[in-house]
């Protein structure tokens, strides 16, 4: 028999391992999608990858019947292109907005603007990509006279105002961070706010403020259905904004339901996606350390 | 008095210039989001109603409405929510209640963040080779759902861990002297005082797994699915099904001559759902806060 006190011994073990296990789900999620991509992926990864063609030729030919040919650096300049021009728009216009929250409204107008900015990191995806196609498109062809507003200025434009909350969001985190005895400090020394946002707070917060840019540039780079609707998707390295370009996340959704399982062609898409995601991973560890460096700076565990 | 100089003048000049920027930049960040959200109302006016929701599309999805789409939408949030929530909240528990500041919580802790910024078409691969094939479940509402809910998991952990960090340290301790074991605490304490902070959490995931399309593109989401109108109970666990925001990606882009409003009025749709669940996750966190009794 077992007494009432052995059963919650027993229980209460129980409990805690499935906790631990659970605890630890998020690594095994990470391995997991590592693993399973490359899985899918490796079995061209190691027969036929060429890797210099890979990265280095801008002929991306996946269903061609005489020569396939699989080279992204037309489809990475896409990337680039996009990601450079939401980038040239969310970064000012995101810190702008986050010091303007952060250290010039107070009260109700500041709860109402970061409710504001949250309802713009809730649009889905597709509902801006939807916009850049309807809504954008006409206005681009428009505006600068060119026969398709599907272009990288398209997507750039949406990009922005999807990295704009992230920006906004942990930029003001940062800021406020900072110790008020700084800024106490600042205004008895008879400055004006502006003088100590541009002297005191941004350089006490630059590395948070860093790892914000860094965390939209995250966004921007692995965004599909946006890019998928607004860039018009062709494969050629941009001259202009006005030219139409694709990027690394629009090829695999766009492709993928075509491609047969196991062929070539699906298996480079999959190659592409551990490319993808381990730029990421790389922009996600990056910014994670800086924002571990801050708190190691101001004496937090 | 102290008199102005033109020193301080300049000062104070560059001062309203910059606040005046700043604000600008705020309102050029806002304006958009009024703008479409209104221009998109006015051109789905015709076809919108709750006709348009309840009824299932007709003529090759040129006329018509959107259940199938919605209901497949709820079917496959709901679903994910269910796998989600349990894990998401177990974790929260181990990494605020059990776990102690060493290399494994800083490695748990930046799996979480990075599993954040995976991007929606990876984790679509990742449905596609652990859940399609690899389990072999095939492109199901299980399998979307799966996958919705491994992306969809930070947002709950990071909640829920927010919402159990907020319970006071005093009232573990009350706990404890009295002779109940850790998980009778967190079960009798912490969970109960955190329990409508997590709600908010359950909310936001509800939200962002509603608007996604990548990750269900390949997993089990279909352009057309015909079910029965006003069927609740039409889609089985392992069928595929229409998604809303899937549906709003095939009508305005893979069906040629689809009347305007018919794309914009799904829009309209998503995007108020999304909203709304969003204003309700907001309301509920501003209702916790103006009641908080510690």
């Amino acid at each position: 028999m077992i007494t009432r006190k052995q059963w919650t011994t027993i229980s209460e073990f129980l409990i805690e391992t499935t906790i631990r296990i659970c605890g630890i789900s998020a690594i095994i999620f990470v391995f997991g999608i590592f693993f399973f991509v490359f899985r899918e992926g490796a079995g061209f990864l190691f027969s036929k990858w060429e890797p210099l063609k890979f990265f280095f030729s801008t002929e991306w030919y996946p269903t061609s019947v005489s020569n396939k040919r699989y080279g992204i650096l037309a489809i990475i300049a896409g990337t680039a292109s996009v990601t450079v021009i939401a980038m040239t728009i969310a970064v000012p216009f995101g810190l702008g907005a986050a010091i303007f929250i952060s250290e010039f409204c107070t009260g109700k107008l500041k709860e109402f603007l970061k409710i504001l900015i949250e309802f713009l990191a809730a649009i889905p995806s597709v509902v801006w990509g939807f916009i850049g196609l309807m809504v954008m498109n006409p206005l681009i062809i428009d505006l600068f006279r060119v026969p398709i507003g599907l272009t990288a200025l398209n997507g750039g434009i949406i990009l922005s105002l999807m990295a704009i909350p992230i920006i906004v969001s942990i930029s003001e985190d940062a800021l406020k961070a900072v110790p008020d005895s700084y800024r106490e400090a600042a205004i008895a020394l008879g400055i004006t706010k502006w003088q100590m946002v541009y002297r005191v707070l941004m350089p006490a917060a630059k590395n948070g403020l860093l790892a914000a840019v860094l965390l939209g540039v995250g966004r921007a780079v692995g965004e599909t259905m946006a890019v998928l609707l607004a860039t018009g998707h062709a494969v050629q390295i941009p001259g202009s904004p006005l030219d139409s370009v694709r990027t690394l996340t629009a090829t695999i959704a766009a492709e993928l339901g075509e491609a047969p399982v196991g062929s070539d062609h699906y298996q480079v898409l999959f190659v592409i996606g551990i490319f993808l995601f381990t730029i990421t991973f790389v922009i996600n560890l990056t910014a994670y350390l800086i924002v571990k460096g801050i708190r190691v700076q101001h004496g937090e565990s | 008095m102290f008199e102005e100089t033109p020193h301080i003048r300049q000062k104070l000049r560059v001062e309203t210039t910059a606040k005046s920027l700043f604000l600008l930049m705020t309102v050029f960040i806002i304006i958009p989001l009024v703008l479409i959200v209104t221009y998109m109302i006015y051109k789905a006016s015709p076809v919108l109603s709750l006709d348009f929701l309840l009824s299932k599309p007709i003529r090759g999805m040129r006329d018509g409405g959107i259940w199938p789409a919605f209901l497949g939408t709820l079917y496959l949030v709901l679903m994910s929510l269910c796998i989600a929530a349990p894990v998401g909240v177990m974790a929260a528990i181990y990494l605020n209640e059990y776990a102690k500041d060493n290399w494994l919580t800083r490695t748990v802790n930046l799996a979480v963040i990075n599993l954040a910024g995976v991007p929606s078409i990876v984790h679509a691969l990742f449905g596609l080779g652990a859940f399609v094939i690899f389990a072999g479940i095939g492109r199901s509402i299980l399998a979307a759902a799966l996958t919705l809910a491994v992306m969809t998991l930070p947002v709950i952990i990071t909640s829920t861990k927010e919402s159990l960090a907020a319970v006071p340290m005093s009232f573990r301790e009350a706990c404890w002297n009295v002779g109940a074991t850790r998980w009778q605490t967190i079960r009798g304490i912490v969970l109960p005082n955190s329990v409508s902070g997590m709600l908010t959490g359950f909310i936001l995931e509800v939200s962002r797994a509603a608007g996604e399309t990548a990750p269900i593109m390949f997993t089990g989401a279909v352009f057309y699915k015909a079910i029965q109108e006003g069927d609740l109970f039409a889609y089985g666990l392992l069928d595929q099904c229409m998604a809303l925001s899937m549906h709003l990606f095939t009508i305005s882009t893979q069906v040629p001559d689809v009347p305007e409003a018919l794309p914009y009025a799904t829009a309209v749709v998503l995007l108020s759902t999304v909203l709304a669940v969003n204003a309700l996750s907001i309301g509920l966190r501003v209702y916790i806060r103006s009641r908080k009794k510690w």
